[in-house]
């Protein structure tokens, strides 16, 4: 491929024809992206409601008015995101940069250990996981290096400065919880590509991605390295062979086969056993999408891949919209995290990734995570207005 | 703002579009991958998983069905059931460490026993310590509620791992309620710990009838692969291991019920699921006669205690009747207690019952034991005279007490030399000379076709007789061809091991001599009281073979039967009536005769209303701690409407009449007169 710049400013005829269209259908938010979300929300209510059967909760309804509030206070935070012009960000982007290192070697100094890594920062009532907030920011950061580079997109320190700042805080993430550092690779790769990095950069990255894994789970432990953590190795692996002991990711990881499969077409409703009877670990988290395929079966569970898809969908429609490259780059970043995190977890629900703590998009529990969702969407419905208004300015009209 | 200049851009280009297309796709295949997936897990194989959910929260708990009973010939109670509270660890609780440690401090056990009793060192094998903190926190906490200590609780897991490593171990039979309550309570401490209630089995009468009863336990990994006699049995089910236990296991089984107990994945109990009650086993009913089986066991007792001078310690009986097999009565002692081996025991004990050296209790000299027969022999070697053509019953022989044969004039004599002067053959079981039979032995080697050897399998000596309980000894029938193997065997093994003798044979020819002490039942020839007893009943009921038989029926737990277990009865052998006649009275006039072997020991006895047959043996036996005497006595009643036979033998006893005939007196006496008469040990020196 050739070296050419992906964005040349173009000399643009002033939109002159576009006068006469009308915009009065025009919403300054994007109405099914709204949509997607809200249906998401609902499912995840009902699937920690449904998780709660049989946990023995003083309020069986503890976790569910708790997503809910995290939902509300997502909501006005997404609605403030989506009424700020986010180009101004891009001003901020080494701010945003030094927050995101800062978070995470936070969590180094004051984190709590769970099940072997470190995610997460105790506050009195909130359990801050930096490494949720830490991908919205460091798409951020990204889409405005990257900006700033945007005439020198082919050169090949342009490609390793991105990845080197995409590689030290998805280092120091994965030193505490691997998939969440693999979500910040995706991210920043994807904007790479988007960006219009040249090929070759990318095929280099690639094998020197494969040479940094050969060395990582051969090399280093052939000479007394261990570069992963044992529960890491046999959480990435146990997905090969199934176990019977409970604790186990292999028991963890067939207990949901279990209980997606015995879902069937319609599911179990209230006959399910899996996550009432507690068979099915995590089942308010990781496993989310297991309760959804125990309880609603194969109509549950694809309705919510459904609306999944609508929203990655969506989200790369307002990527090709957006105003400027910074805006699309955000938009693409968000793509590549939603995109990661889904197929990921409900890979690992279903039996086909390996088991890796990373949630499922405003489904799974928590606060930090469903904020920061809320976080991009708000982003999203911002560059989607943005666009709007520049277009309308324009004269143009966007569809969608 | 100069940066801003950059970020305004058209709002696609070519490349752009192109790239955003490729993410687009991706995103449409990581979608289809994971639709796919979710299609084949719920839709097509959902059942399957299903199946799973269903089989993940039912646990299915085993409720052990009680093993029948088992009666005697009246309906009284041999064996039964009681329930018990037992503390028990499963085996797959305990660290591999411990098991390891135990498995080899069994074999040091074993590898111990082997060598020669001098060798073997003061000490036995000490127990291995607890290996593991875990286990030895386990035992404390245990040993505070259960009050044995650690150390005792440790010999018992480690004895029981050595012997079975798979079944459960018994920590504790017939615990307390409050200390099972308290253990169940908080079970969460007491790891691998189980209590609960078992039936056991019960012996009434302790040791009575011991051998033949046998023993239970939990199926073992190789039992259950047996797919044909084992069908349907789950792991850790109790079935018969040995004896009628094991004999008559499938009727005595039942079936094991199930509680279907929903559970969470902690395993916390969620409500009950389907159950299926247990199926208590059927009851089998035995051919023994319990107070005759009693009685029998004391007057053999009496037997041993009469020769204790002698060394005695051991001995047996049979009592049977001839037209059928039915075994009226049967022991071996010393006996056990078989409830001692339901739970744990003594070192002391373990070894008195295991060990090679001990008495071997466990051992059921009736079936198991081979010994000479001594002159109870003789009726066989008589008839193998009649059959071959080389008496008959008026043939007369002039006994000066010793005769010489061979080529080197080796001289052969009656017991003490007694002279009997002109002896035919009832005279010849009257007086039991050895004269007769060492002629006849003599002339039978002659004879082509080992006359002497083939009716002595005639009448069933030298081949299981098909009882039902498992185990049973061979026996031997010494011929040339005998010989000719174990000389073979030794010659071999002496070129193998290197060594001058291996004490399997001393590798000489056959000769006539062996013939000689075949026919009045000494040197090689072995055979179990069973088999003296149907060569007995054989005699009496005219050379018919019976298949002696312990068990009669199946029935309900009311005493209906549901299947009879009779055995047909075999071929039945030509023995020549003139013959068998003159065999009989000579049988008769031992027990009753005026120069009978036995008349004494049956001083008083009715013989017009119930006369007596029975010949007195006495079988010399030589090993490396000497030489001693086995005392036997073989008898029947041919009475026609309760006839018996019956053998008993003392090992060390002395003469036949000495030891052995008085306890078939004591026998009979019960038998048909319901009373303990009187022990009265005979004089006759005859051997």
């Amino acid at each position: 491929m050739s070296v050419a710049p992906t964005v040349s400013r173009r000399s643009e005829p002033s939109a002159a024809p576009s006068r006469s269209r009308p915009i009065g259908l025009a919403l300054p938010f994007d109405p099914i992206l709204l949509l997607a979300v809200l249906g998401l929300c609902v499912w995840s209510l009902m699937a920690i409601g449904a998780a709660s059967e049989g946990d023995g909760l003083a309020d069986p309804n503890t976790y569910v008015k708790r997503q809910a509030l995290y939902f509300a206070v997502g909501g006005i935070l997404a609605l403030v995101a989506a009424f700020v012009d986010y180009s101004r960000l891009r001003e901020l982007k080494i701010g945003l940069y030094a927050l995101l290192i800062g978070i995470i070697l936070l969590v180094f100094a004051f984190g709590t250990v769970t099940r072997g890594s470190r995610l997460a920062i105790q506050l009195p009532f909130f359990s801050f996981q930096s490494s949720e907030l830490g991908k919205i920011l460091l798409v951020l950061a990204l889409a405005g290096f990257v900006v700033d580079r945007a005439r020198r997109l082919g050169a090949r320190d342009t490609t390793a400065r991105v990845m080197l700042l995409t590689l030290i805080p998805a280092g120091l993430v994965i030193a505490q919880d691997l998939g969440s550092g693999l979500v910040y690779i995706a991210i920043g790769l994807t904007m790479l590509f988007l960006a219009g990095t040249p090929g070759r950069h990318l095929t280099a990255l690639f094998a020197l991605g494969l040479t940094a894994i050969a060395l990582a789970l051969v090399a280093a432990p052939a000479v007394g390295v261990s570069v992963l953590e044992g529960y890491q190795k046999e959480r990435l692996t146990s997905f090969l062979q199934p176990s019977d002991s409970p604790g186990d990711a292999g028991y963890q990881q067939g207990q949901s086969k279990i209980a997606i499969g015995s879902g069937e077409k319609t599911g179990r409703g209230d006959r399910s056993t899996q996550s009432t009877l507690r068979f099915l670990p995590e089942d308010h988290t990781d496993f989310v999408f297991a309760t959804v395929g125990e309880r609603w079966g194969f109509v549950g569970a694809g309705f919510v891949l459904s609306l999944y898809a609508l929203l990655v969908w969506r989200a790369i429609r307002i990527l090709t919209m957006a105003k400027n490259l910074f805006g699309a780059l955000i938009a693409g970043g968000i793509v590549a995290m939603l995109l990661t995190q889904v197929f990921v977890n409900v890979g690992m629900n279903v039996g086909i990734m390996p088991i890796t703590g990373i949630p499922l998009p405003l489904m799974t529990y928590g606060g930090s995570s469903v904020l920061s969702m809320f976080l991009a969407v708000g982003l999203l419905q911002s560059i989607y207005a943005q666009a709007r208004a520049s277009s309308a300015m324009k004269g143009r009209v966007l569809g969608f | 703002m100069m940066d801003s200049m950059n970020d305004r851009r058209p709002p696609i280009t070519p490349q752009l579009a192109l790239r955003v297309a490729v993410v687009g796709g991706l995103a449409f295949v990581l979608f289809g991958i994971v639709f796919f997936r979710l299609w084949y897990l719920q839709v097509l194989d959902g059942d399957r998983y299903l199946a799973q959910a269903q089989s993940n929260r039912v646990r299915v708990e085993r409720v052990q069905a009680p093993r029948g009973a088992i009666v005697d010939r009246e309906g009284r109670t041999l064996v039964g059931n009681r329930v018990a509270t037992l503390v028990q660890l499963d085996p797959e609780k305990i660290p591999e460490e411990e098991k390891i440690a135990a498995l080899e401090w069994g074999q040091r056990v074993t590898a111990r026993l082997k060598k020669p009793k001098g060798q073997r060192g003061k000490f036995g094998v000490p127990i291995p310590p607890v290996q593991t903190p875990e286990l030895r926190e386990r035992f404390q906490r245990l040993s505070k509620v259960i009050g044995i200590p650690v150390a005792e609780l440790q010999r018992r897991t480690v004895r029981q791992i050595a012997q079975v490593p798979y079944a459960r171990v018994t920590l504790k039979a017939d615990v307390t309620g409050p200390q099972s309550t308290y253990i169940q309570e908080r079970i969460e401490q007491f790891e691998g710990v189980e209590v609960g209630e078992r039936f056991l089995r019960d012996y009434p009468g302790k040791e009575l009838a011991a051998q033949m009863v046998g023993t239970t336990g939990e199926i073992s990994p190789e039992q259950l692969e047996d797919r044909e006699r084992y069908r349907g049995v789950g792991q850790g089910t109790v079935i018969g291991q040995s004896g009628l236990e094991y004999a008559y296991d499938e009727f005595l089984r039942g079936r094991d019920g199930q509680t279907r107990i929903v559970v969470n994945a902690q395993g916390e109990n969620r409500g009950q699921g389907r159950s299926r009650a247990p199926v208590v086993g059927r009851t089998v009913r035995l051919t023994l006669d319990l107070k005759l089986q009693k009685a029998a066991e004391e007057a053999l007792g009496r037997g041993i205690a009469s020769a204790a001078a002698k060394g005695s310690r051991a001995g047996a009986f049979v009592a049977m009747d001839p037209r059928n097999g039915h075994i009226y009565a049967m022991g071996s002692a010393p006996t056990y207690d078989p409830a001692e081996l339901a739970r744990p025991i003594t070192d002391q004990r373990y070894d008195e019952l295991f060990s090679e050296d001990g008495d071997k209790p466990l051992f059921n000299r009736a079936t198991q034991a081979l010994y000479p027969t001594g002159s109870i022999f003789k009726p066989i070697t008589a008839i193998a005279g009649l059959q071959a053509g080389l008496i008959t019953p008026a043939t007369t022989i002039n006994d000066n007490g010793c005769i010489e044969v061979g080529a080197n004039k080796e001289e052969r004599c009656n017991a003490n030399e007694a002279v009997h002067g002109a002896v035919d053959l009832p005279r010849s079981l009257e007086v039991s000379s050895n004269i007769y039979y060492y002629l006849l032995g003599q002339r039978l080697d002659d004879v082509k076709g080992e006359p002497l050897q083939r009716w002595a399998r005639n009448l069933g000596l030298d081949r299981e007789t098909g009882i039902d309980i498992r185990g049973e000894a061979e026996g031997r029938v010494p011929d040339r061809a005998w010989r000719k193997r174990v000389g073979e065997e030794e010659r071999k093994c002496r070129v193998r091991r290197k060594v001058a003798s291996c004490g399997i044979s001393d590798m000489r020819p056959w000769t006539f001599g062996d013939n000689l002490n075949l026919a009045i039942g000494q040197g090689d020839v072995g055979a179990t009281p069973l088999q003296m007893a149907l060569a007995y009943a054989m005699i009496e009921n005219g050379g018919r073979v019976v298949t002696p038989q312990l068990a009669a029926r199946v029935e309900d737990d009311q005493g209906r039967e549901l299947q009879d277990l009779g055995k047909p009865a075999g071929k039945t052998y030509d023995i020549g009536d003139e013959g068998l006649a003159a065999v009989r009275e000579g049988l008769r006039l031992a027990a009753s005769g005026p120069e009978g072997t036995s008349v004494d020991v049956f001083e008083g006895w009715p013989h017009s209303r119930y006369p007596v047959h029975g010949k007195t043996g006495t079988a010399v036996i030589k090993n490396v701690e000497g030489e001693f005497e086995q005392s036997w006595y073989a008898a029947y009643v041919p009475d026609p409407k309760k006839p018996i036979v019956v053998v008993a033998t003392v090992e060390k006893g002395g003469y036949g009449a000495a030891a052995a005939a008085p306890v078939v007196r004591q026998i009979m006496e019960q038998f048909y007169f319901d009373r303990i008469g009187e022990f009265r040990v005979g004089e006759s020196t005859t051997r």
